[in-house]
């Protein structure tokens, strides 16, 4: 019987930061130009202290800013879709949800874009502008969780795979609607059909939004986190979970907003970037257990690890040319979907 | 979680507001009616009925299927709110507790848990220490000893460190016995907890539950329809049918031959045990 302590989360979750911190690094010398990690270290030190003036060199300025907010982008993204997909599983009861599976991803695309939308045809003021997109991301996904989760209630009682054929079916609903919006509305900065349906982070967000990003990730995952051990006996079911002493509405009306605030925040400043959700909270049950108190910290990390290796990936694979990043997670997240299909169906 | 500004939240362990203090579950005409809306006819009703138990005291909820024993489960457990009438644990409504102080004092025992995500037994049982730990709920050296103590009261000890879904259904019966345990509650519910037992682990459940009734004070309700099991074990049992309450008592008394043909259709005869516990033989139709 070894119940877990918080030093072993601390620690656990210091090894994850340390390797997040070793693949940002090597993520960082990674492109078209070449970077030494000594001209690294000393530029980030320059950013750090406020000094970017001091940073002369063109190649300082690719990874400063260029690479790194590109990078430290991929680390909320993959943060915050993982974190939503270790909430929506607990909540759904079912391992195989993901927003992207689900559609939620896509009800927050197109969210976005009617948002966007808005923006363009109403003069409002840039401060306010940027912060339209995220809300309408929000609301798209928390319409399309509801829908969802009604589609997929049989006789009171969540049905697995009624879940999974609703959210399917719900995905490629609205992927007609983004195609349909972008083929009428076409323009400004609308971005392109395949970046809504496959997601990219080639196309950086405004500074403010890039903060507004973090601290929105950092109050939802808190507050999914206040949770943890409520989701732990939700696993059970909601009855079970309430005889245990679970007030199982509010429970499920946090981790409900809160999770559709991160798949909101994530999608409209990268689109629908698939199986992030899926494939790291497993990964990380497979290692650590799950309990959520270790799993939620652990897929934060572990998503924020393997978005930004795939991005790396996605930019210098086919370089010149770029991949869009969703086109490399479906690629190991697909058959990772189906190899978890089958094992639960045997 | 408490705030000192807040009014106290009832405690039923702890205060003793009202009623006889001997008495720990009142059951006082609680009803319940299940329609699917309240226009058309109801599909079940279950009528007033009461009862009372003492610490230490084992009921047996008896009675053919569809008689609303299970309903009677899920209104003792707070789970329901009765129509009519109130189900009061020491005092205290049980419906209108928050859930964490109702988990702190009533445990329930379903025939079965299904898992998401595999766990170890261990894991599973220290569950029961979720309602009386505070914030993130990292389990203490105590929560570990009352786990500990719990699976060694059902002789399942050995099996803390198993998976869940590698043990035999006797088994996880006992350990999700144990996880009940370890909530240390003053009301213990069973739903049919002998259903997947085969006859020697009926006994030596029931053999278990008397113990744990008599050693912890625990009040014990169980629902289930084994006749023979009820006479010898139960201290008092609610018979019954069609949702009606048809007799409250000891089981000498409850178990008469006209009657128990009656409610379970079938022909029997109850004999008197040297002891004074009723045992009920069954015949062909």
């Amino acid at each position: 019987m070894r119940p877990l302590t918080l030093g072993r989360l601390l620690l656990r979750c210091g090894i994850l930061a340390l390797i997040l911190f070793v693949v940002v690094v090597i993520a960082l010398k990674l492109g078209a130009v070449q970077v030494s990690l000594y001209g690294l270290g000393r530029d980030l030190i320059r950013v750090l202290l406020h000094q970017s003036s001091a940073i002369s060199t063109d190649y300082g300025m690719i990874v400063v800013d260029i690479r790194l907010p590109r990078i430290l982008l991929a680390v909320v993204v993959g943060a915050s879709l993982s974190v939503a997909g270790t909430s929506f599983q607990a909540l759904l009861r079912n391992p195989l949800a993901d927003p992207y599976v689900l559609g939620i991803s896509s009800g927050a695309a197109v969210g976005s874009i009617v948002a966007l939308m808005v923006e363009n045809q109403l003069a409002i003021s840039p401060e306010f502008a940027g912060l339209i997109t995220p809300f309408g991301a929000f609301l798209g996904a928390a319409v399309t969780i509801a829908a969802v989760y009604f589609l997929g209630r049989r006789e009171g009682q969540i049905d697995s795979t009624t879940l999974l054929l609703g959210g399917i079916i719900t995905a490629s609903f609205l992927s007609a609607i983004i195609m349909f919006l972008m083929s009428t509305l076409a323009g400004g900065n609308l971005r392109g059909a395949s970046y809504w349906m496959m997601g990219s982070l080639s196309s950086l967000p405004p500074r403010s939004l890039l903060y507004f990003l973090g601290i929105g990730f950092l109050v939802a995952a808190g507050a999914i986190y206040t949770t943890a051990s409520d989701l732990n006996l939700l696993l059970a079911g909601e009855k079970e979970a309430m005889h245990l002493g679970v007030d199982v509405p509010r429970v499920q009306i946090v981790v409900y907003l809160a999770a559709s605030i991160l798949t909101g925040l994530a999608v409209s400043v990268s689109g629908a970037i698939g199986y992030v959700g899926l494939l790291v909270p497993h990964a990380m049950r497979m290692i650590f257990g799950s309990d959520h108190r270790m799993l939620l910290p652990a897929s934060a990390l572990g998503g924020a690890i393997a978005l930004v290796i795939a991005d790396t990936l996605a930019r210098t694979v086919v370089a010149p040319s770029e991949l869009p990043v969703g086109a490399v997670t479906a690629l190991v997240g697909a058959p990772f979907f189906i190899y978890l299909l089958r094992k639960r169906l045997a | 979680m408490s705030t000192p500004s807040r009014t106290p939240t009832p405690n039923p362990s702890s205060e003793q507001p009202r009623g006889n203090p001997d008495v720990r579950l009142s059951v006082e005409q609680a009803s319940y009616v299940y329609a699917p809306n309240p226009s058309q006819a109801p599909l079940f009703t279950l009528e007033a009925l009461s009862f009372q138990a003492k610490p230490g005291e084992i009921v047996a909820i008896l009675g053919p299927n569809a008689s609303g024993k299970s309903t009677l489960l899920k209104l003792i457990s707070g789970a329901l709110a009765p129509l009519s009438g109130r189900v009061f644990l020491n005092g205290f409504p049980t419906h209108t507790l928050p859930p964490i102080i109702r988990a702190q004092h009533i445990a329930l025992v379903q025939q079965e848990s299904r898992l998401l995500f595999p766990s170890r037994v261990w894991e599973f049982v220290l569950q029961g220490r979720h309602a009386h730990g505070r914030g993130l709920r990292f389990e203490t050296e105590d929560d570990v000893t009352i786990a500990k103590n719990a699976l060694a009261q059902v002789g399942a000890l050995e099996l803390a460190d198993r998976w869940m879904d590698k043990i035999s259904g006797g088994e996880k019966q006992r350990v999700i016995l144990a996880r009940a345990l370890s909530q240390q509650p003053l009301l213990l519910l069973l739903d049919e907890p002998t259903l997947h037992l085969d006859i020697g682990a009926q006994v030596d459940l029931l053999e278990s539950l008397r113990r744990l009734a008599a050693e912890n004070k625990y009040t014990v309700v169980v629902v289930t329809h084994e006749l023979n099991l009820t006479g010898e074990y139960a201290d008092q049992v609610v018979l019954l049918q069609k949702g009606k309450c048809l007799r409250v008592g000891p089981p000498a008394t409850v178990f008469q031959k006209d009657l128990l043909e009656h409610v379970f259709q079938a022909p029997l005869s109850v004999e008197m045990t040297s002891l004074g516990r009723p045992r009920v033989i069954l015949f062909d139709k």
